[in-house]
């Protein structure tokens, strides 16, 4: 039988020239990610076994990044603990403030994410670096403990299902937008313990940002992980991000693609040439409508960052449709580059300067109110509109607030107008 | 092992935001966790649950974020067992990695309602009920992960068997 990227990461890491779908494994790991929230619970579980030392202290990231700048005492307390294990360890990859990012835009910016890589973070939204053509997905903290103790972890083999994206984006329609129609086709367990591979022409045209986006987003579909096959695109950036140990990739690309004939449970084709930007209502990112349909809802608050659109072009964009206008006197507009090579860069470019004039609070680089952490918290009653990956009730503040996901143009358009609006209105 | 108490029925796709709320992950207390267990999906849960009680749910049990702290809270909450149609699969992995028994049964939540009273025999597979005399038989776990339950969890396992 022949195999599907997927399978044939999962068995290299196996040492088995194949896999199949239902296997039980126990691979061997490139990378594994902590953040404050998930890395204490590991440090713990691995100390309270006794481990001394970590399988390899390159190959471990601390990232924290959820309630940082530290919200609190007892969050303090938390990234407290990263801190001391990894001096105590040497851990290399650990990200103080003023140097950390949202994590799984980070990492891939970091060069500490490349194609054919074994990645487990204990985060959801480690499935991102799929993107990159990696086998990644999130684990929990035992998990992360037991990687750290040995670099290895056990998977049993996903089935795939392959979703092939023909035509053209319109204008004003993203990565976000495709990964957004994709999970409201399907449901948020659509692809429940499954490998989304993501193929077509429209792919093949995205750049890195928009492919991190969607693969972002396939465990809203209750995906184990998203992948796409590294093409000429992924080979440009890593060779950018990577520097020095880009020649150690070169030879993954002979086989880090689907066999013709591979097995999927489902084949899912869309022509995606007339898809306005998609928006996810409450309480659930399957539940999705075309932009033009929710006009009529008022937001009070709009939030661009976190790691599904926190990157370059996200604030590119958004700064395209801000500049010389103003937020809303009703609206809070909060922007936060998802890293500090992502601001510095946003400063450069004079996109910072835009959002201020505008009347945006501009953030430093954290998970912050994407997950109801700080830094932009919903009353009771209230609405916001969000390039984040989940509008779970309660996700982003009270149990009784709103969240809407769009794509950057939206947002910053739904900004201007105090409602949720199509960029078009705008420019 | 056998398992017997009351049970909290609850719908389908419960994230683990209602399960336990972000703004509490600022610690890994599983006291404290287990104070705000189910909040967001039943405010008044806490108080109602004694040391024992099942939660039998619909589909995609656990979705949403890969926190740990889901599973402790539940666990620690008295929960003896969470019997779902289906579990999402980060929530599956880590209960089996701390030790909190989960099965998987379609039919169950269709036909019992909160407060009815079961009896679960985890290594058979076989949950009973009592009220109509009815027998329900799910699948029971694969052997892999029958080894790290019966080690205790993931890391005792990992550890018995010096790095796996
Ligand atoms: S930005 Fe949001 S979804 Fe991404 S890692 Fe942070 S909290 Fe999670």
């Amino acid at each position: 039988m022949r195999q599907t990227i997927t399978e044939k990461i999962l068995a290299r890491h196996y040492a088995k020239k194949r896999v199949k779908p239902g296997d039980f494994i126990n691979a061997k790991v490139d990378l594994c990610l902590g953040n404050d929230i998930t890395a204490p619970l590991a440090i713990s579980e691995f100390e309270k076994a006794g481990m001394r030392s970590p399988w390899n202290r390159n190959r471990i990231a601390l990232v924290p990044d959820h309630f940082t700048p530290n919200k609190d005492a007892m969050s303090a307390r938390q990234c407290k603990i990263l801190q001391v294990f990894s001096k105590a360890h040497g851990i290399r990859h650990y990200f103080e403030q003023g140097r950390v990012g949202v994590e799984h835009a980070l990492l891939p910016e970091s060069g500490l994410t490349g194609p054919g890589d074994l990645i487990i973070g204990a985060d959801s939204h480690t499935c991102t670096y799929g993107a990159l053509g990696a086998f990644s997905t999130g684990v929990g903290s035992t998990d992360l403990a037991c990687v750290m103790a040995t670099g290895r972890c056990w998977f049993k083999v996903p089935r795939s299902v392959k979703f092939i994206y023909k035509g053209r984006l319109p204008k004003w329609s993203g990565g976000k937008d495709v990964i957004l129609f994709t999970i409201g086709k399907i449901g948020v367990d659509g692809a429940n313990y499954e490998a989304m591979e993501f193929t077509g022409s429209v792919i093949r045209r995205l750049p890195m940002d928009d492919r991190f986006s969607i693969c972002n987003m396939a465990i809203e579909a209750g995906a184990k992980n998203g992948i796409i096959a590294p093409d000429e695109i992924t080979r440009a950036y890593i060779k950018q991000t990577m520097g020095r140990r880009y020649p150690l990739y070169a030879a993954r690309w002979a086989y880090l693609y689907s066999d013709k004939d591979a097995d999927y449970t489902d084949v899912h084709e869309w022509d995606m040439s007339a898809m306005e930007p998609q928006v996810a209502c409450p309480h659930l990112p399957s539940n999705v409508k075309g932009v033009s349909e929710l006009k009529k809802i008022s937001i009070d608050q709009s939030v661009i960052g976190s790691c599904t659109n926190g990157r370059i072009s996200d604030l590119r964009i958004a700064a395209r449709i801000l500049k010389g206008r103003r937020v809303n006197s009703r609206v809070r507009l909060i922007v936060i580059p998802a890293t500090q090579k992502i601001y510095a860069q946003a400063l450069d470019e004079g996109l910072l300067e835009v959002f201020t004039k505008a009347g945006a609070a501009v953030e430093t680089p954290t998970c912050g109110p994407c997950l109801g952490g700080h830094a932009g918290i919903l009353a009771e009653g209230e609405s916001a509109i969000a390039t984040t990956n989940r509008n779970f009730v309660g996700r982003m503040g009270s149990p009784k607030s709103f969240v809407y996901l769009s794509n950057p143009a939206v947002a910053a358009a739904s900004a201007i107008k105090a409602r949720i609006a199509h960029p078009a209105e705008i420019i | 092992m056998k398992i017997k108490g009351s049970v909290h029925k609850f719908g389908d796709n419960i994230n683990t935001d209602e399960i336990i709320p972000a703004r509490y992950l600022n610690t890994i207390d599983p006291e404290v966790l287990s104070g705000h267990c189910m909040e967001d999906a039943d405010p008044d849960f806490v108080k109602k649950v004694k040391k024992g009680d099942i939660i039998v749910a619909g589909a995609n049990f656990g979705c949403g974020s890969s926190r740990e702290h889901a599973p402790i809270a539940i666990k620690a909450a008295g929960i003896s067992c969470v019997i779902a149609q289906s579990f999402a699969r980060i929530f599956y992995r880590n209960a089996i990695n701390i030790g909190l028994a989960i099965l998987e049964n379609g039919q169950l939540a269709g036909c019992i309602q909160t407060g009815d009273i079961i009896e679960i025999d985890l290594a058979a597979g076989r949950i009973y009920e009592p009220k109509n005399d009815k027998t329900y038989i799910t699948q029971p776990f694969p052997e892999f992960m029958q080894r790290i339950v019966s080690a205790g969890g993931l890391m005792q396992y990992v550890k018995d068997s010096k790095g796996i």
